[in-house]
């Protein structure tokens, strides 16, 4: 019995009736269709810029591409235990979880990071001004007064339940039958 | 300078950087006359972009003057005033050459299906933006404009995102004349995609959102039906009894991953970044439009970490019909129509900000605070 489930030896598309018939540039909804081509339509599709911008810093590159981009931005290199996750992540295709699960782990990491970097360096962050909560008491005081009140009511909540957790528990009678 | 820093999910501050540097022989360094928030830079401010690092500076839409040039930059000299589109594109590549600037192959190395973008994060090319006094601009022969003669700073920063943006949107929906065209997110780009699809010739602009003072605005500003999903029930089954239970012929996603409106969707799209933000607005979009109709997306969506890689569908340009904006190709046609007074960019603007107030400017846009559309800012640097 023949098996379908192989690769099929590619024919002539030309050959089918009908073939292009509507491949009219007119046809296509709107730009940037009209001016699709193909990479083998394409001559110079390996084409880069002349100049490559030097890289002085470490660069994270996806692994989808053979080489660094001709720019980058360097604002931030990767450092510390979050730049460790990011170095992870460039290991797998943008295709994977892998990829992007870590980077958005990085990110938090980063955030805690950022603070102790601000404590080291002699500034305690003010988060309500970064927060731009100035702005929100202007404009919907009652909005922050019901978010305090409810970061206060989940904060000692949290306190109580770890508080009570430290307790001795009394045995429970187990009723025989 | 003076800077906007990113330092973690909803907190951002003022604060003072090094001057950004020539680094390539086609950059340009630019200081900033004036600079927007945009309502993609919510999904970096919420924390919900990957490999958005502390210490970066957010602003993809900003109008400045040349200060200095690299030894390759031929179209610019100093002094000149210069839209800058967000996109950065080299102006060569084979994407680049089909008019995909917003898909630049030499302006990202750390992601493939978009190209890079001031300001947006390492994913896409971890530049920085113009939320600050002075910008590195590279490729500065492709893609900065300079500003006509006479064109009020206020439109000309708008023609760095929101307009383009907003006209993309209603050219990927592929209206036809006399089509009936719903744009969900009442936002600026919802706002200027719905004015836009009447220069495509829509014989009905519907749009739909939550606020009522954007819908109020949209009203006056793009002359459509405005309604509230609230109120309106099931948006979908709405707009299907509308439209005489077929549907609508095009629809427009300028929401993206902030959507509202489905609990499900908001705790594991947004809240717990279980997958690339909420789909709300593209379930509905998908779901309103009539069989055989477009959807166009401009709403951002994060990447992979999806059950489909829906941002990478928009980033990369693929049918339904979506993309980054390719601001450069747009540019010509769009000054013409500020210029004859078809379009009206300054009119988003409600808010006007200093940049050492940028932490109440994102919080202000963020919480939808005091009616805000459109908040520009303006860095101390720029009245010199």
């Amino acid at each position: 019995m023949e098996n379908h489930n192989v690769i099929n030896t590619p024919i002539d598309p030309k050959q089918i009736k009908g073939w292009g018939i509507d491949a009219d540039p007119k046809n296509d909804p709107t730009y940037p269709m009209r001016a699709r081509m193909n990479i083998s339509q394409d001559p110079d599709f390996k084409h880069r810029p002349e100049a490559l911008q030097p890289v002085e810093t470490e660069v994270l590159r996806s692994i989808e591409r053979p080489n660094v981009s001709a720019v980058f931005g360097t604002p931030e290199p990767p450092s510390g235990l979050s730049g460790i996750i990011r170095r992870f992540a460039f290991h797998f295709s943008e295709n994977q979880y892998p990829h992007w699960l870590p980077l958005l782990l990085a990110d938090r990491v980063n955030v805690v990071e950022g603070v102790v970097d601000d404590l080291v360096h002699g500034h305690v962050p003010n988060i309500f001004a970064e927060k731009g909560y100035k702005a929100e008491w202007k404009h919907s005081p009652q909005t922050l007064v019901l978010k305090m009140a409810a970061f206060t009511a989940v904060t000692a909540g949290t306190i109580l339940w770890l508080s009570s957790g430290n307790k001795k528990k009394k045995p429970v009678k187990r009723s025989r039958f | 300078m003076l800077a906007m820093e990113y330092r973690g999910p909803k907190r951002v501050r003022a604060v003072q950087k090094p001057m950004p540097e020539i680094k390539h022989p086609q950059d340009a360094i630019v200081r900033v006359l004036r600079t927007c928030i945009c309502g993609s830079d919510l999904h970096l401010y919420n924390g919900n972009v990957p490999d958005t690092r502390v210490g970066s500076t957010f602003g993809h839409e900003f109008v400045g003057e040349v200060v200095e040039i690299g030894t390759d930059v031929t179209k610019l000299k100093v002094g000149d005033r210069v839209i800058v589109p967000f996109n950065i594109s080299c102006g060569e590549c084979h994407f680049c050459r089909q008019g995909m600037f917003g898909n630049c192959h030499e302006s990202n190395t750390e992601a493939t299906a978009v190209g890079g973008i001031f300001g947006y994060s390492h994913t896409a090319g971890g530049f920085n933006g113009g939320q600050a006094e002075y910008c590195r601009v590279p490729y500065a022969n492709v893609g900065p404009t300079i500003i006509p003669e006479g064109m009020d700073l206020d439109d000309a920063v708008l023609l760095t995102d929101v307009v383009p943006t907003g006209y993309q949107a209603a050219e990927m929906a592929g209206i036809q004349k006399n089509d009936t065209v719903v744009v969900f997110g009442a936002g600026p780009i919802g706002i200027m995609a719905a004015r836009c699809a009447w220069l495509f010739g829509a014989g009905r602009v519907i749009i739909i959102d939550q606020e009522d003072y954007r819908l109020e605005f949209a009203r006056n500003y793009s002359y459509c039906e405005a309604y509230n999903f609230n109120e309106i029930g099931d948006p979908v089954l709405f707009i299907k009894k509308i439209t005489d239970w077929l549907g609508a012929d095009c629809v427009i996603d300028a929401v993206g991953a902030e959507a509202a409106g489905n609990l499900l969707q908001t705790i594991t799209g947004r809240k717990l970044l279980l997958q690339a933000g909420s789909a709300t607005a593209l379930h509905w979009a998908i779901n309103s439009v009539k069989k055989g109709g477009v959807v166009s997306i401009v709403g951002v969506y994060g990447p992979t970490d999806n059950l489909v890689p829906i941002g990478n569908m928009m980033n990369k340009g693929l049918t339904m019909r979506g993309n980054q904006t390719s601001v450069k190709r747009l540019l010509p046609r769009l000054i013409e129509h500020v210029q004859n007074g078809v379009l009206n960019p300054k009119g988003l603007i409600t808010h006007r900000i200093p940049l050492e107030e940028v932490a109440d400017g994102y919080r202000m846009f963020s919480a939808k605070l005091d009616n805000c559309i459109k908040t520009v800012m303006m860095p101390p640097t720029a009245n010199q």
